[in-house]
């Protein structure tokens, strides 16, 4: 049986809309939407996606872990709900709002808790930092490889072959287990549950441990500080907007303009 | 010892410096000046000896140049040790790569290999007066706010985004040292293989060379509709690409994708068609020096990032507009 465990990360809907997002400059913070619960990190559902394509042509275990404090268990269940057998939640006031830096020597340790693994699949990156660091770190931090960005992923006896998506094309590159594997939306969007599976999640069991329960050792010292979180100032541009009776005349009119401006 | 320098990954592509290098190059030249320190790039690869004088002519003081035939190829364990050898001679005091497929993979790695943290695709690099401290500005939130990071360790690493600064001049007049990197690679430490590469490039005009974009978004409807974005990037001689649901539907390759996990452009028209310009695909684009939009919404977030557009139907605004636009060429 293949031990593969999904980091899965809870973010502000990315696609909330844009009205709806508002910086406390001062705090350094985005004000939480009201009435917009968080949703799992689009990268992290292909990540669970990608879990999931190997379940269904491998005997496959999928342990969820989630970090933050006060989870949304409610969004998390989903999980269950398509194929994942467990969920574990490190919640805890002390892993609330952590960076990507303090996050992977989180996840590392929790990992090294729950002990064997095969394949360790994360998102490439959150919708909120837009970082895509933390898969990379849990590997360095377990000294495991790590291989970015993969998708069709297969495995014949503890070997792995997946293919690396690059800008030029992609790669197809082996390796042993363990390993760590970060996943974007080549992998495939995460299927929908069925009512039947909803129901039986129900009896899956949600592990929740505590900062304590884990072993933070490890945690560095070194600082990133947050010194300044602004919205982007306004753009300057005004759009001049070109009009005509029709869609086809106002077509026409964009191509004098662009012309008459020297754009073309 | 003391960390001083700025240390420059330089990207090798076709046998020259790609153009993030140039770039990157030119942002550490302009800290470098401000702390008093040097720029010492490194370039990594196979048979890429001749690229130094170039790095040198774009503002490096010191070259360290790793040549050998097993970096031709870019391989994460191979390259965090090449680094980790010209770190330990150069104690750098900032580190900068590009935000590309290598820099995305190599940065955090090797960031966490040394123990300290990464600023991953930053839009701005700042000394603050005072201090002298380095503020790395980043896009957040797919873009919708700006973070702006200090570390309190050495070195401070950093990926840039693509067309965020600006090279300097080419100037063969600038002196500057060569030093060839003693490689000493641990294959054994190198835990994946690669089989096979598969390149997958459009056919045409490269995305990234084009001085004309025809981007087509959520709106085309249909693998089809982009036919009539190939027919005006061809009259322009520029590339057509998409934003993300184009690719995740299926209706183009995810070659073309530009955005925040895309390619990132900065050409002289941007046409953006049926396209909403949600932030995280103006990361891709928002340079660009024109923006024309054709969209159905007059509350569409692109009619704030576009200098001209026409509120309409793409279906009947396009032809009528690739129309007209091949008279005038043909006048």
């Amino acid at each position: 049986m293949v031990k593969v465990l999904v980091c899965m990360k809870l973010v502000s809907d990315p696609e909330a809309p844009v009205s709806s997002f508002k910086v406390d400059s001062e705090a350094k913070q985005v004000i939480a939407a009201s009435g917009s619960p968080p949703v799992i990190n689009p990268f992290d559902e292909n990540a669970l996606e990608a879990a999931l394509k190997l379940k269904d042509i491998t005997d496959v275990k999928i342990t969820i872990i989630s970090m933050g404090q006060n989870l949304a268990k409610a969004v998390l269940r989903k999980t269950l709900a398509v194929g994942a057998e467990e969920l574990i939640l490190l919640d805890d006031v002390a892993f609330d709002d952590l960076n990507g830096f303090s996050t992977a020597f989180v996840l590392a340790a929790a990992i090294i808790k729950i002990g064997e693994f095969d394949i360790i699949l994360c998102g490439r990156q959150s919708a909120d930092t837009n970082a895509g660091q933390v898969g990379s770190g849990i590997a360095q931090i377990l000294k495991i490889p790590c291989v970015t960005v993969v998708r069709q992923l297969k495995i014949n006896d503890g070997k792995l072959t997946v293919e690396r998506v690059v800008s030029a094309g992609y790669e197809i590159i082996e390796v042993m287990t363990p390993v760590l594997f970060t996943v974007g939306n080549e992998s495939g969007e995460l299927r929908a549950a069925t009512l039947k599976a909803i129901m039986e999640s129900q009896k899956k069991p949600i592990i929740t441990w505590k900062a304590g329960d884990i072993c933070l050792d490890a945690l560095p010292q070194k600082q990133v500080n947050l010194i300044k979180l602004v919205t982007p100032p306004h753009s300057q541009i005004s759009c001049q907007i070109v009009e005509g009776q029709s869609p086809e005349v106002a077509g026409v009119n964009l191509a004098n303009k662009l012309k008459e401006v020297k754009i073309i | 010892m003391e960390h001083k320098s700025i240390m420059v990954h330089c990207e090798v592509a076709n046998g020259k410096l790609a153009s993030i290098a140039n770039e990157l190059l030119g942002c550490a030249s302009k800290i470098a000046s401000e702390l008093g320190q040097e720029v010492c790039a490194l370039i990594m690869g196979s048979n890429i000896a001749s690229v130094a004088q170039e790095a040198i002519a774009l503002g490096a003081n010191k070259v360290y140049v790793a040549d050998d035939d097993q970096l031709e190829n870019y391989q994460t364990e191979l390259y965090i040790q090449v680094f980790e050898n010209v770190i330990t001679q150069i104690m750098p005091q900032v580190i900068i790569l590009g935000q590309t497929d290598i820099g995305r993979d190599l940065a955090p790695s090797l960031a966490f290999r040394l123990g300290n943290p990464v600023a991953m695709d930053c839009i701005e690099l700042n000394i603050e007066p005072s201090s002298k401290q380095l503020l790395f500005t980043r896009s957040v939130y797919g873009g919708k706010a700006q973070a702006t990071l200090v570390f309190n360790s050495f070195p401070q690493i950093a990926t840039v985004r693509a067309k965020t600064m600006e090279p300097l001049e080419f100037d063969n007049s600038r002196k500057g040292e060569v030093i060839v990197v003693n490689t000493q690679l641990n294959m054994e430490a190198v835990r994946t293989k690669i089989l096979q590469r598969v390149g997958e490039e459009e056919s045409g005009v490269r995305i990234e060379d084009a001085s004309v974009l025809v981007v087509g978004g959520r709106g085309i409807g249909s693998a089809d509709g982009f036919k009539q974005l190939e027919e005006l990037a061809l009259l322009l001689n520029g590339a057509v690409g998409a934003s993300r649901p184009p690719c995740d539907n299926g209706w183009v390759s995810e070659k073309l994708q530009i955005g925040l996990t895309g390619k990132v452009i900065a050409p002289d028209i941007y046409f953006a068609i049926a396209l909403s310009g949600s932030s995280q695909h103006m990361a891709g684009c928002s340079r660009s020096k024109n923006i024309v939009a054709i969209n159905l919404d007059p509350q569409a977030d692109i009619f704030n990032e576009a200098c001209v557009g026409v509120v309409g139907d793409w279906k009947k605004v396009l032809p009528a507009f690739i129309s007209r636009v091949r008279e005038l060429i043909n006048k």
